[in-house]
């Protein structure tokens, strides 16, 4: 494995570099979708069951027929990376949206309340006061979107465009253990790391929920 | 983009090898060996450490390790290493499954009231009997819940063995790809959907049926 790395060094790290950022560019861009898609869930309640649902179907369609299909529906090349972007994006809107609602959701009523009597405005409340007070439940949910899609990423190898996925897919094509075990190994270190940097930002930016017995 | 090949009759008659009703049969099978086998491994091990606390950094930490792993590459890993059948794929399906149901049995059983078990015990209840006649009864919506989400994920994530040249409705995602038959790409990714939409829809109305009728009050 070590000499496998050290003939391949090249290769292996322009896949992690690419793995890395087709992983993470749709955390980001998911979240600001998901966050104005949870609140509406919330603001209206009527719309909190149906966007539950919605976010349901799309997340049990699978990532390989998203990752065909998008070409077709959006108009790009099939080996374009956007695909995946697109694709990841979908998942991480499907899986925060409910988040950010259910943690808007569990904000005590008297935090809002007394929020209002101090004179904060709808619009103001929601950034100063409900929005951290959600925060840990909102990065526990970001924390699995961005496991799931470092690990999602690779499936994109077999439409040719997978960061450390094609790492997989050359090993199986010549039966090659090596090249997806450096994969594999690496795949599960970055979603390792990456975890660990959102846990070390929710220490920093929620000091409250350590003061309460809670786990941060 | 259109429905062609999933509303051509031709391609749902059962004995025809390839057939979609074939390839669902296969899919499923793959699914349910895969929750049995996961279910027999995670769900003893969640509910000894959601019983007696020990152990509980694994329960916790089980369900994001779990997340990390690239299925696809441990299907190829093991293929490579086992060469081709059902045991590869059986095997990355399997821990695919085990998080989930492992820190939701573990979760289930933490999240109860402790009086109540205190109270079964005062009553004179084994260690056995309180966690089957009270424990397990209580936590199964949590557990349930997990395992629904186990089983959603195995449905959407069994269609990567048509990568190693095994069936399931992910041969219609493939080979489409492959002939650029697009039609035939779509119908496989809407047979997936409602499967795991109409699984989903069945393991609801199992949970109502197990589930006591004295915990729906609360939730």
């Amino acid at each position: 494995m070590i000499n496998y790395l050290q003939n391949n060094s090249d290769a292996v790290l322009t896949a992690l570099r690419q793995h890395i950022w087709l992983a993470l560019l749709p955390v980001v861009l998911g979240f600001l979708i998901a966050l104005p898609i949870g609140y509406l869930g919330v603001r209206f309640p009527w719309l909190y069951h149906p966007l539950v649902n919605v976010a349901g179907v799309l997340y049990s369609i699978p990532s390989l027929a998203l990752f065909v299909f998008l070409p077709v529906v959006l108009g790009t090349k099939i080996l374009s990376p956007l695909n995946i972007v697109v694709a990841l994006t979908i998942y991480t809107v499907a899986l925060l949206a409910r988040t950010v609602a259910d943690g808007l959701r569990s904000v005590d009523h008297l935090i809002t309340e007394s929020a209002t009597a101090m004179g904060y405005r709808r619009f103001r409340r929601l950034i100063d006061v409900e929005l951290p007070v959600a925060l840990p439940v909102i990065l526990a949910g970001l924390r699995v979107a961005t496991v799931s899609n470092i690990s999602l990423v690779s499936v994109g190898a077999l439409i040719g465009v997978g960061g450390l996925g094609q790492l997989f897919t050359r090993g199986f094509q010549l039966f090659y253990l090596e090249p997806i075990l450096v994969g594999v190994i690496l795949s599960v270190l970055l979603a390792g790391v990456a975890d660990l940097i959102i846990v070390i930002i929710q220490r920093a930016v929620t000091p409250w929920t350590r003061f309460q017995g809670g786990r941060a | 983009m259109n429905l062609d090949y999933l509303f051509d009759a031709a391609h749902w008659e059962f004995g025809t090898s390839g057939s979609i009703p074939q390839l669902l049969l296969s899919h499923l099978w793959y699914v349910v060996l895969a929750l049995a086998i996961g279910t027999v491994i995670a769900l003893p091990i969640g509910l000894y450490i959601g019983h007696t606390g020990r152990g509980s950094f694994i329960a916790i930490n089980a369900g994001n390790a779990g997340r990390s792993l690239p299925t696809l590459g441990l299907l190829m890993l093991m293929v490579t290493l086992l060469g081709l059948g059902l045991l590869p794929v059986l095997i990355a399906l399997t821990v695919l499954v085990i998080p989930p149901i492992l820190t939701s049995a573990y979760a289930g059983l933490r999240s109860l009231d402790q009086r109540v078990v205190d109270a079964a015990r005062g009553v004179g209840m084994r260690p056995w009997q309180v966690l089957t006649r009270v424990e397990l009864p209580m936590a199964l919506p949590v557990l349930m819940s997990g395992f629904r989400s186990a089983a959603l994920q195995v449905v959407a994530t069994a269609t990567v063995a048509a990568a190693v040249g095994l069936g399931g409705l992910g041969r219609l995602l493939i080979d489409g790809l492959a002939v650029n038959d697009y039609s035939r790409v779509l119908a496989g990714a809407i047979v997936v959907a409602v499967l795991a939409v109409l699984l989903d829809l069945v393991l609801a109305f199992a949970q109502r049926w197990i589930v006591s009728p004295g915990l729906r009050v609360s939730r």
